[in-house]
Formats: C-alpha cells, structure tokens, sequence
C-alpha cells in the first residue's frame, strides 16, 4: 500500500499551499477520520486548468492524493482532467479487482493498493472528490 | 512478576483468536479491547449450548426450553448483579449497549410521562458531563438539553488529562439535576475520582451517573459502594457478546422512571386507550431482548469472577506501567492522558510528531499484525481540546502481555523509519 512514490508525494508534497487567482474553493472533510483539504482551481477561458492549489491535514494517503492530483490535473484541460478523475474513481471503488488504465492515471497508479483497504479508499478520494466539486463550481 | 495464582499465558489458551496467524504469516497482537475485548470459550460455548439445546423466547413460553431459557436469562442478571454488588437483582436492565443505557436514563428528564420531582428538567435546570466522555455519555445530553431548554454544561480537562475539579462548587450547583462522567476515559485511561463529584451533587440535590463501560471490565466495581445513582457498562469489552448492554440503577429511581421502550413483556395490562407497566427491570425491557446475548454475557461475568477482578487489574497495572516506560523511548512520542501508572487504566493514546494515526496503525497492521485503534475514538472534543484530530490508541486486557508491548514499540520504530 505504502508505494514509494505516495511516501515521496507525502513528504515532498507538489504544488501545496493555496494560491491566487483562482475561480472557486472547496473544504471538503473525511468524518470519519478528520482529514480535511482545502482546495482552489483557475480554469482558462480556453478549459485550460491553470493551477491547482491546495492545503490540508491528513494521512500521507489523502496527503500524497492531493499531490499527485496537483501534478496530473495542472496543465491539462477539464474534459482530460475529468476522465483521470473518474477512472481514479473506478480504481479506488474497485475493492482491489478493477485493473487500472496506465495510461490514463500515470502516477495515481500507485494507489492501487489502497483499494484493498475500504478504511482508506475515502482518504484517497478526498482532494479528488474535492477537485470535481470545484471545477463544477468554477463552471457553473 | 504477575500477581500471584495469574498465569497469562493459561489465560490465552482460552482466547484462541490470540494464537490465529494473520494473512501474510503474521501472528495477531491485539490491542484494542479498549474497543472491543475478544471471548474466552467459556462464553462461546455458554452461547452454543443454550442456542442448540435450550433456546425458547424468554418471559412467555410455558414449555420446557421456554422455562430453560428463562432461567438461563433470568441467571444472567443474577450473575451480572452479583458481579457489580448490585443490592438487588431487579436493578439490572438490560439494554443493548451502554449507549442505550445512557439514552433510557437521560429520557426519563423532561418526560411528561414521569411525574417524579428529580426528574423534572426545563428552562433555567443544568446537566453536568465532562470534555473527556465518549460520545455516548455526550449526545444523549444535548438531545436532552435541546428537547427541554435546559443547559448543557461539563468539566474540563487538564493538561495532565484529568478531569478538573477547580470549579466543582459553581459547576454543580442548585440548578443541577444530573452529573453523569466516565468512571475511566476510553481515551486518556484516567480513572476519575467519583466521591468528591457524588458528594457535591449530593449537597446540591442532584441525581449522579456513570459510563462504567471501560472500568467495569477492567477493576472490581461495587456499585452500593461508588453511591452513584445509575451506572452503565456494555457486555462486548468485559469479554461478553456485542448487543448486551446493562443499566444498573438505585431500585426506588428505577420505579419513578417512565418507561423507554413500549412493547411486548414491558407491560401489566394494556387495554386500547392506555396501558400499566410490568414492574423493574421489565419495564424496560420491552420486546424479545438478546437473550443469548445475556447469557454469553452471564458466562463472561463468570470467567472473569473465576479469574479474579483485583488480579486482572493488577496485571493491567503492571502492564501499563511497563508500556509508560516503554513507549516514550519512541522518538516524537507523545502520549495523551496521565504519564504515571496512578489512577489510571490500561489504555494509552499517543500522537508521533508528523506522522498520521492512520498511517500509524496501517503499519503496525501490515507489517507486525498489530491491531491499535487510530482516530477520536468518539470523543472529538477531549481531541479538540489537545489540539489534534486524532491519535493511536492501545489498550490492554487480562490476555495481553509485555511482549505484546515491545512487539508494539519495536513497531512504532519500524512506522518512524517508513515515514521518518
């Protein structure tokens, strides 16, 4: 579960700290354990994700979720950014039985073995989550 | 170095689970009974037995295993009021957990049903709990405050992890009508000195409650001697079932309560308007209860008693004054609750700097088949009130050994290196 590129995500953590501009920001929160992200996108006119920025407390899993978004989402377009955030859905809610699309998720294959742990799969969600809730906000 | 006649290791032949290997060949170190404490085979098999040779519904059927199971659950409360020195038999309830326990006390206040003076709550009236409940021992109060306008209100903690007593005086006061605390902290392990708190509420008029759930498995608790006015606890951490839980309460309050539950068994006679209740424990024991469940629970009371109370907590003792040695060698250790083995159970909490509990007790997990319990183990506020949103938790019972604890140090090293 602890791949060596999440504990190398978790402790040197890409793109963290809230930055400006950006055109939305959610708090998302994991009840059951406390960990919470802050998190803010800027989208160009063109569906360019310009930036995503983030900050929050957690597990080194939610931690180096959040980084790792950071790196996949920044620089590509909402609808490319979209899909790798589904099939990281699909990965994680597969309780260890989906096998995942490579080319789609890049890095974010390293959480396959999370989804063995259904304690944990919330954790790995938690900026993801937070990521499509702010890019639906940004839209809307 | 045990308390003489205690032989451990005879105790976990009794717990199979303790000698199960893990997925991976990892042998099992199970510290988390402080959430919930495995079952001796005294208690599996009680419950075998009776489901495969004597089960009947309790209280109603006339025929042979409707009789055997009566006298079986009825045995249970004898042995559970034996085992807390309840003065009688009819002061065991049993619900289904401590959480119900708690519930059915805090909803007999405020209840126009009731006509009883110590249980008249409004506008102007207080409760008293403290920051370091369970949320068990939390939330039925402000439900309670919330339906009736009273003022929730509660004792803070100290640095130390002991309930603060500074304002006792103004915090129990006239306008109290029930202190209910934690006889020891599922959290901090602090066992909580009742007399002081009792005699205050005693002064002042004021009803007193318990949530035993974390000593009554743990030291010998004599209920006529605590004084109290209600005491909860739950079968599953005193190596009983799940879904037995007991309310012991002083008869004559019992027998001014309302009942909780309206159903089958709680009544004397119900006619279409209106209905007159079966006399205590009945009253509120309205349905089918978990009979197997009290008996499991009767059977554990036994175990335990067979063993010896004073011996299971002076083992304890022993083990969490070696672990509060043991553990601060770690390197960030911190460890939430009283650092010295004094008033204290064998439960402890700590934080290790930088590094998340999750990823703590994922380790010890995987790598070492340790389970510890991580998070706020429903107690958020006592969390919040340190400053942190969770810890790890270890927690010691009769079958658990010092080299249990160097097995869980050696771990925390291991979780230092992959996250260090």
């Amino acid at each position: 579960m602890y791949q060596e590129l999440i504990l190398e995500h978790y402790k040197h953590p890409q793109g963290r700290g809230l930055r400006d501009p950006y055109d939305a920001e959610v708090h998302h929160v994991n009840p059951t354990c406390g960990d919470e992200v802050t998190l803010r996108v800027k989208v160009a006119d063109g569906g360019k994700v310009l930036d995503v920025s983030y900050d929050g407390q957690g597990c080194s899993i939610s931690q180096a979720a959040a980084s790792v978004l950071h790196e996949l989402a920044t620089g590509s377009t909402v609808e490319e950014s979209l899909s790798v955030v589904d099939e990281f859905t699909r990965l994680m809610q597969g309780r260890g039985q989906v096998e995942p699309d490579e080319d789609v998720l890049g890095d974010a294959v390293a959480f396959a073995g999370v989804a063995k742990f259904p304690a944990r799969v919330k954790c790995a969600l938690l900026a993801w989550m937070a990521y499509k809730d702010a890019l639906m906000r940004s839209q809307a | 170095m045990s308390a003489p006649g205690f032989d451990v290791e005879r105790i976990r032949k009794d717990f199979p689970v303790l000698g199960r290997e893990l997925p991976g060949g990892r042998s099992l170190v199970y510290l988390d009974s402080g959430n919930s404490s495995q079952k001796p085979t005294q208690v599996v098999e009680t419950m075998r037995d009776h489901l495969t040779w004597h089960y009947g519904n309790v209280g109603r059927a006339l025929h042979v295993l409707g009789s055997e199971s009566t006298e079986a659950y009825e045995g249970a409360r004898d042995k559970i009021a034996a085992f807390v020195k309840a003065p009688s038999r009819d002061e065991i309830v049993f619900t289904k957990n401590a959480s119900e326990a708690l519930n059915l006390v805090a909803y007999a206040f405020g209840n126009p049903i009731g006509e009883d003076e110590r249980f008249r709550i409004g506008p102007g009236d207080e409760i008293v709990i403290s920051e370091m409940e369970h949320h068990s021992n939390i939330v039925p109060w402000q439900l309670l405050a919330q339906r009736t306008g009273a003022t929730l209100r509660w004792f803070p903690v100290t640095d130390e992890g002991r309930l603060d007593v500074d304002g006792l005086d103004e915090l129990v006061n006239e306008r109290t009508k029930i202190v209910s605390i934690a006889h020891q902290s599922n959290v901090l392990g602090t066992v909580n000195s009742v007399s002081p708190i009792l005699a205050r509420a005693r002064e002042v008029g004021a009803l007193m409650m318990l949530d035993a759930s974390q000593s009554v498995p743990h030291q010998p608790v004599d209920v006529t001697e605590l004084g109290v006015d209600f005491v909860a606890f739950t079968g599953h951490k005193m190596a009983g079932p799940s879904g037995i839980g007991v309310l012991w309460g002083r008869r004559e309050l019992l027998d001014a309560m309302p009942p909780f539950l309206g159903g089958g068994e709680m009544i004397e006679a119900v006619w279409m308007d209106r209905s007159t209740y079966a006399p205590v424990p009945h009253k509120f024991e309205a349905g089918t209860p978990p009979i197997v469940e009290a008996i499991g629970l009767g059977a554990a009371a036994d175990y335990l008693t067979a063993v010896g109370m004073d011996q299971i907590k002076a083992h304890e003792k022993e083990l969490v004054a070696y672990a509060l040695e043991a553990l601060p060698e770690v390197p960030g250790l911190r460890i939430i609750g009283p650092r010295t083995p004094i008033s204290r159970g064998g439960t402890i909490s700590f934080t290790l700097e930088g590094i998340h509990p999750h990823d703590v007790g994922q380790i010890l997990d995987d790598v070492y088949g340790i389970a510890v319990r991580v998070g706020h183990h429903c107690a958020r506020p006592l969390h919040l009130r340190f400053g942190i949103p969770a810890t790890t938790r270890a927690s010691f019972y009769l079958y658990n050994t010092t080299a249990e604890i160097d097995a869980l140090v050696r771990g925390l090293h291991h979780v230092q290196k992959v996250f260090g």
